[in-house]
């Protein structure tokens, strides 16, 4: 436990952990991580502070954990590799841990063709298996990449990944994770779980190749907001797994003239109440980006409240 | 072979502004054959040239040949007595060509007519599709001979990653994601403990980002 990590504290300890994630502003304006910070506050372990999510350019997933962290929240700072070069990521992974970022999470990032700069470079000088095994020498061997001493201090990182389950091949999908694990991931963050199905499958491959015991699993999760939204996350977002069944519940609170987002809460809650059964989930990731508000209700009705530490 | 395409001809007719006498010169190596840059399409853009600037009362002198390549001293030094009766040359060769143009004629006027796309292969006729990005360090002895630098669009080398979806890339659902065809090509081989393995961070140092390469052979030099 090096790291110092809230999150780390909290998984180790054996309680179920709940992360939250936050997007920094496409401008320069703190406030809106602040009001968002307050409205996770107490409900989470750990935030999770995205890097130019979906390639498109807000403020750096760096500056936006300083604000978080004067919030008293702890961050979970995202590093893609899509925008920066080894050089970059290591200059800056020094610089967020000198600012006492705690945990971090390696990812290879969205590819930027569908953001808003869809004409830039996209640098991917490592992919995200590399990211971890990278920042976990610097960690552990206090070595730079180009195999130099880092002499001093070395960044102490809570190192996370990301996992999707409902990828293809699907038989690939543990074995990947497992990669992961060996490469340096001591938690994983899990696509959004609609299919539990599928869900629970890939937890038996995880299982069946020890993975559980090596890694803290964090199930995905976030709530329908509308009828629009669970078919656009159906129809148009790779890797997205949305079976049929939650858009017939959220037509079927509309028909009856109920709140459609509260019954969109609801499939969130149940969803987690099923992987919390489930063994080796060691926590969930409520990722409800641009309906932070709804958070402290979903984590109130799963029973996740109140949070350790 | 080297894949080209012609540039949108505005684009051609406005790089040639003011320029009275050209030569047009195509390549008959690989963009001769994915029909881009060869004697056929020579004589096309010559005509269209001369087409359009008889319109606009501007007519312009066309001089058409094609060398057997333009990536070659020994066919280059062909023009060498030409060069200069010219105000320009447009080449129809792939970057490399128009490069030694103006490398070998320096007082000469030197215009490129095609982007050059890609190293690939003629899937079928009119279909060309790319394959090998010329890393300088190949790497399919361990992928299956399948290129994840060139064929996957974040040249992961620990793929599929999550956006992976019914063999497709999360960027286009009409681009084959390679990594699927990787697993599937290993898994056929029995070769699938290949994947288990992490692949180490890339020296990229011999490709591009390593700066211009030159390969010198003293063995064959004369
Ligand atoms: S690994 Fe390099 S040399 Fe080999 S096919 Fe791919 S880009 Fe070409
Ligand atoms: S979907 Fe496949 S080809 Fe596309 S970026 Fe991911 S691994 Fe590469």
């Amino acid at each position: 436990m090096k790291s110092g990590s809230n999150l780390e504290k909290v998984l180790t300890s054996g309680q179920f952990a709940v992360t939250g994630e936050l997007g920094p502003p496409k401008n320069a304006d703190a406030e809106v991580i602040r009001t968002k910070a307050r409205l996770l506050k107490g409900c989470v372990d750990a935030v999770n502070i995205t890097d130019c999510q979906t390639a498109i350019v807000r403020m750096s997933s760096i500056a936006s954990s300083v604000i978080l962290m004067e919030e008293g929240l702890e961050p979970v700072t995202q590093m893609t590799c899509r925008d920066r070069n080894r050089i970059a990521i290591q200059s800056d992974l020094l610089g967020a841990s000198a600012l006492g970022m705690k945990n971090l999470l390696c990812l290879t990032g969205d590819h930027h063709k569908f953001g808003n700069h869809p004409n830039a470079v996209g640098v991917f000088d490592m992919d995200s298996i590399q990211l971890l095994q990278m920042v976990k020498n610097m960690r552990d061997e206090k070595v730079f990449q180009c195999g130099e001493e880092l002499k001093g201090t070395e960044p102490t990182f809570f190192l996370g990944a990301a996992a999707n389950p409902f990828a293809d091949p699907f038989e690939f999908r543990a074995l990947r994770l497992a990669k992961k694990v060996v490469a340096g991931a001591q938690f994983v963050q899990t696509q959004l779980v609609y299919n539990l199905e599928r869900f629970t499958a890939w937890m038996q491959a995880v299982r069946a190749l020890g993975v559980h015991e090596q890694c803290y699993i964090m199930a995905g999760v976030t709530p329908p907001k509308s009828i629009g939204m669970a078919k656009y996350m159906k129809n148009n977002v790779p890797g997205l797994d949305v079976p049929d069944e939650v858009i017939v519940r959220l037509k079927g609170a509309r028909d009856a003239k109920k709140d459609v987002q509260e019954e969109g809460i609801n499939i969130c809650v149940d969803i987690i109440n099923r992987v919390k059964e489930i063994e080796g989930v060691a926590g969930v990731h409520i990722m409800a980006i641009e309906w932070e508000s709804a958070v402290p209700e979903i984590a109130k009705r799963a029973d996740l409240l109140p949070r350790p530490g | 072979m080297i894949v080209g395409q012609r540039k949108p001809i505005q684009e051609i007719i406005g790089m040639l502004k003011g320029i009275k006498k050209i030569l047009i010169l195509g390549c008959s190596g690989c963009v001769s054959v994915c029909s881009a840059g060869g004697e056929k399409e020579v004589e096309i853009l010559a005509l269209i040239l001369r087409i359009d600037r008889k319109k606009k009362g501007e007519p312009v002198e066309t001089m058409e040949k094609t060398l057997a390549r333009q990536c070659d001293t020994e066919y280059l030094e062909e023009l060498k007595g030409e060069a200069g009766n010219y105000d320009a040359i447009l080449s129809m060769a792939c970057g490399v060509g128009v490069n030694y143009l103006a490398d070998m004629y320096p007082t000469t006027l030197v215009f490129p007519a095609l982007n050059t796309s890609f190293m690939g292969v003629s899937e079928e006729q009119g279909v060309w599709s790319e394959r090998c990005a010329g890393c300088g360090d190949c790497v399919l002895d361990r992928t299956g001979g399948l290129c994840p630098i060139a064929r996957c669009s974040k040249r992961l080398f620990n793929g599929p990653c999550g956006g992976s979806q019914n063999g497709k890339c999360e960027i286009d659902p009409n681009v084959a994601c390679v990594w699927q065809l990787i697993y599937d090509r290993l898994k056929g081989l029995n070769q699938l403990e290949k994947l288990k393995e992490i692949f180490p961070i890339k020296d990229w140092s011999s490709s591009l980002h390593g700066g211009p390469r030159k390969i010198v052979r003293e063995d064959l030099k004369l």
